[in-house]
């Protein structure tokens, strides 16, 4: 076997960003959650909010410096292995991504030391401040990637000289077809892992009998807002499905394993589609209601793989399955709020063992559907980078080898198995330890007088 | 076109890499310099001086890679596959330094894994940005819009010479920082740091210097011949001139901001004189700085903004130094 630097290069690619989603996936959330804990806390003077903010600033450190350093990985493969998408697209979206750093990166950088190590250096507004801006940091860089990223899929706003893109109208760059509801699809399931994180988290604290005042405040405050959060998800995930609908008809067929076009389309609920055959095996489905969900009409047409020419479809297996696994973990966490909201009326929502227990488990759905997601639209949107203009063929590196990038990917799968499970251990020592009740009492501004140790031994 | 932005976005990213450059530069070198701090309390208060502020600094990495991509799209685009394995050892090094700043202080159990992976990952990643820089000024294979070397082309005793040359450069700004953050016994050994650091920089600047010219006849041509050899002449002359200010404000031991700002003084003139050497090409021998350039549009549309963002960054980074300023002891305790 020859080994391909195109088929290494996307292995790479998706290696290095599946681990890096996840750590946005939380931090952005957190941070939003940290703001709000400090803008309670500024105003009432509730020593509870400023310990369980706290608790939580620890663990977004944690999170966030795992973030940053994949994250600086990020922009590098772009030139490294994907010299001819840089050269061809660099006038459109280099500004997207610049504007990232410039209103971003700067923002969370330079708010972040204060936030994490500044609360007795400053007065208590200007901490609250720095906790807003970096969340308000948080929010824009999700905003910009997304603009990039909808781009490449519902590309608008250029013309193509010459194999290179030019822009004519950055109003339809940045708010191509499909960026409004990605961005709220996005920013939402962000929020929605980061509330089952907070959720188990304040389980196991319950469970363990630790912490118990300020465990209760995460659970019900969390358990609110992912009422409303996750079915808003479910309705803005259904508007962002017509909107691929319209836009992406080759994607969508992928995603549904639908071969033939046709009005009153059942749906699949399994099957193991046959690219080859151009038909799937082992099918299990429910007449009529492909086309009810997906164009909401039972007489909508739904459209098929054999629309498009066979070197311009997606691999349908892998969107297929991805799409099921992000609803599924959907519907679940649907369901786990609605429990939760049924033991809230009994008024046993802090005493159930079981419940408990199962939020504990639950605390990676959301990240498995924010995976299952983005595996979904980015396999789908094959075989092109910039869908329908570019394709991935011919975006990679020309001067590479299989071997260069077969090194390139070993180094990166070593060092990221290293790293991610050791902030994953750090991350449960933290919440192992509870919310410390500590000498963390409020302080005023100020010189530091007294050191501040976080674990035994932990040095300064 | 009415008006020709590429000289200003010349200044944009050559400031931009400049910035990274001195301050990511600071704080690897405090980075190398951790290496060989003599006990657990030293690499304590060493770590606190650059905690709060290095994620800012790394933010010029990005913001300088990125600056390259919307600025001159076509050298980022063959420059950075030329330079792909310098480019890996340095991402996977500030990974694992990254990390460190958290790692070290919530796993005590396994501090010394997280020193040494602070330690040497400072200094690998400083090296990886010295071969980068090496194989830039000695150019690339290039036919039409991509880069048809091989991966490894960049790896030549020059390249490797400019890794270990940059070791000291970053080093000697390191210690410049730990003799204005630190007091007693840790800046005496910073201003001793300081002093090998200085000699192994202004030996590496020089050889470099000489190497240069006689690896490339334009880049000679460019520096010795007449007039500009007199209007350049300025630069070696002020070069020694802020060498003996350094190695004078190192000894002085009243002196603790000299050391840095001597330090930044020589990085800023070594860095022009790069730039004097290559000017205007952005790939060297192949593609000047206008023929790689963005298109106008989106030349103007980021450069609107960046005009008005950049003092704003410049601003709030500046009161974030401003907070953490003085010197660091054992008793701030960041962590």
């Amino acid at each position: 076997m020859t080994l391909d630097p195109l088929v290494l290069s996307r292995l790479q690619f998706a290696w290095v960003v599946a681990w890096h989603i996840i750590m946005p996936a939380v931090t952005i959330g957190l941070a939003s959650y940290i703001a709000l804990l400090e803008g309670i806390y500024f105003t009432t003077g509730k020593e509870i909010y400023f310990r369980i903010s706290n608790f939580w600033i620890r663990i977004f450190a944690v999170c966030f410096g795992m973030g940053v350093v994949s994250g600086v990985v990020m922009p590098f493969q772009f030139g490294t292995n994907w010299s001819r998408f840089s050269d061809a697209t660099a006038n459109i979206i280099s500004p997207m991504l610049a504007y990232e750093g410039l209103t971003a990166f700067t923002l969370e950088a330079g708010f972040l030391g204060v936030l994490l190590f500044g609360r007795k250096l400053v007065p208590r507004w200007a901490h609250f401040a720095s906790a807003v801006l970096v969340a308000v940091g948080t929010l824009l860089s999700t905003f910009w990637i997304l603009v990039t990223n909808s781009w490449m899929q519902t590309p608008g706003g250029y013309k193509l000289v010459d194999g290179i893109f030019y822009p004519t109208s950055w109003m339809e760059i940045i708010f191509n077809a499909s960026f409004p509801y990605r961005f709220m699809h996005t920013v939402t399931a962000f929020y929605v892992t980061t509330g089952f994180v907070v959720m188990g988290v304040a389980a196991y604290l319950l469970h363990r009998g630790k912490s118990r005042d300020e465990a209760r405040h995460m659970l019900s405050v969390t358990l609110w807002l992912l009422t409303v959060l996750v079915p808003l998800q479910i309705f803005l995930g259904d508007l962002h499905g017509l909107n691929t609908l319209k836009h992406q008809p080759a994607k969508l067929a992928a995603i549904e394993a639908h071969w033939e076009s046709e009005a009153r389309a059942p749906l699949a609920l399994f099957a193991i589609p046959d690219q080859k055959a151009e038909k799937n095996h082992y099918v299990v489905e429910v007449p009529l209601l492909g086309s009810l969900i997906l164009t909401h009409d039972v007489n909508g047409v739904v459209p098929g793989l054999k629309d498009f020419p066979p070197e311009d479809r997606a691999p349908a297996i892998i969107p297929f399955f991805a799409f099921r696994i992000m609803v599924g973990a959907g519907l679940v966490m649907l369901g786990l709020v609605a429990v939760g909201l049924w033991l809230r009326m009994r008024g046993k929502l802090y005493d159930s063992g079981w419940f408990q227990r199962t939020l504990i488990w639950s605390m990676p759905l959301g990240f498995i559907a924010v995976l299952a997601g983005w595996t979904t639209t980015e396999v789908g949107r094959q075989p092109w980078t910039v869908y329908g203009v570019m394709r991935t063929a011919h975006s990679v590196t020309p001067s590479l080898t299989g071997m260069d990038v077969l090194i390139s990917l070993i180094g990166y799968m070593v060092v990221y198995l290293i790293m991610f499970p050791a902030g994953l251990w750090m991350v449960m020592r933290i919440v192992r330890a509870g919310v410390v009740k500590d000498g963390h009492a409020p302080v005023e501004a100020g010189r530091p007088a007294a050191p501040v140790k976080p674990v035994p031994g932990g040095g300064s | 076109m009415i008006f020709d932005f590429v000289p200003l976005w010349t200044l944009i990213l050559g400031l931009a890499v400049f910035f990274y450059v001195l301050l990511d530069g600071f704080d690897l070198g405090v980075g190398i310099l951790y290496n060989f701090a003599p006990n657990t309390p030293a690499r304590n208060l060493l770590m606190n001086s650059i905690a709060p502020i290095w994620d800012g600094n790394e933010t010029w990495l990005v913001l300088g890679g990125i600056g390259l991509l919307a600025a001159f799209p076509l050298a980022f685009a063959i420059i950075l596959p030329a330079i792909y394995f310098p480019i890996l050892v340095m991402l996977l090094a500030l990974v694992f330094r990254g990390v460190a700043f958290e790692f070290r202080f919530r796993d005590a159990e396994h501090r010394t894994f997280w020193d040494h992976a602070f330690g040497y990952g400072s200094a690998l990643a400083t090296f990886a940005q010295g071969v980068v820089l090496g194989a830039f000024i000695q150019g690339f294979e290039v036919e039409g819009r991509h880069f048809t070397g091989g991966s490894f082309d960049c790896i030549t005793p020059f390249s490797l010479f400019v890794g270990v040359a940059l070791l000291f450069g970053y080093s000697l700004l390191g210690a410049g920082w730990l003799i204005l953050k630190t007091e007693g016994n840790l800046q005496t050994q910073a201003r001793n740091q300081a002093r090998i650091c200085f000699l192994g920089t202004l030996a590496a600047v020089g050889i470099v210097s000489i190497w240069t010219p006689l690896v490339d006849g334009g880049i000679a041509q460019r520096w010795f011949s007449w007039p500009n050899i007199a209007f350049l002449s300025p630069v070696p002359v002020l070069t020694a001139l802020f060498g003996i200010l350094e190695w004078r404000a190192i000894a002085d031991r009243k002196s603790e901001l000299g050391p840095f700002i001597y330090a930044v003084l020589l990085f800023c003139l070594s860095y022009l004189g790069i730039a004097i050497s290559l000017f205007p090409m952005i790939v060297p021998h192949h593609y000047d700085l206008w023929q790689a350039a963005s298109s106008p549009d989106t030349q103007i549309f980021l450069g609107v903004g960046t005009l008005f963002l950049l003092p704003v960054i410049l601003v709030y980074t500046g009161w974030s130094y401003w907070v953490f300023r003085g010197k660091v002891r054992a008793d701030t305790g960041y962590h």
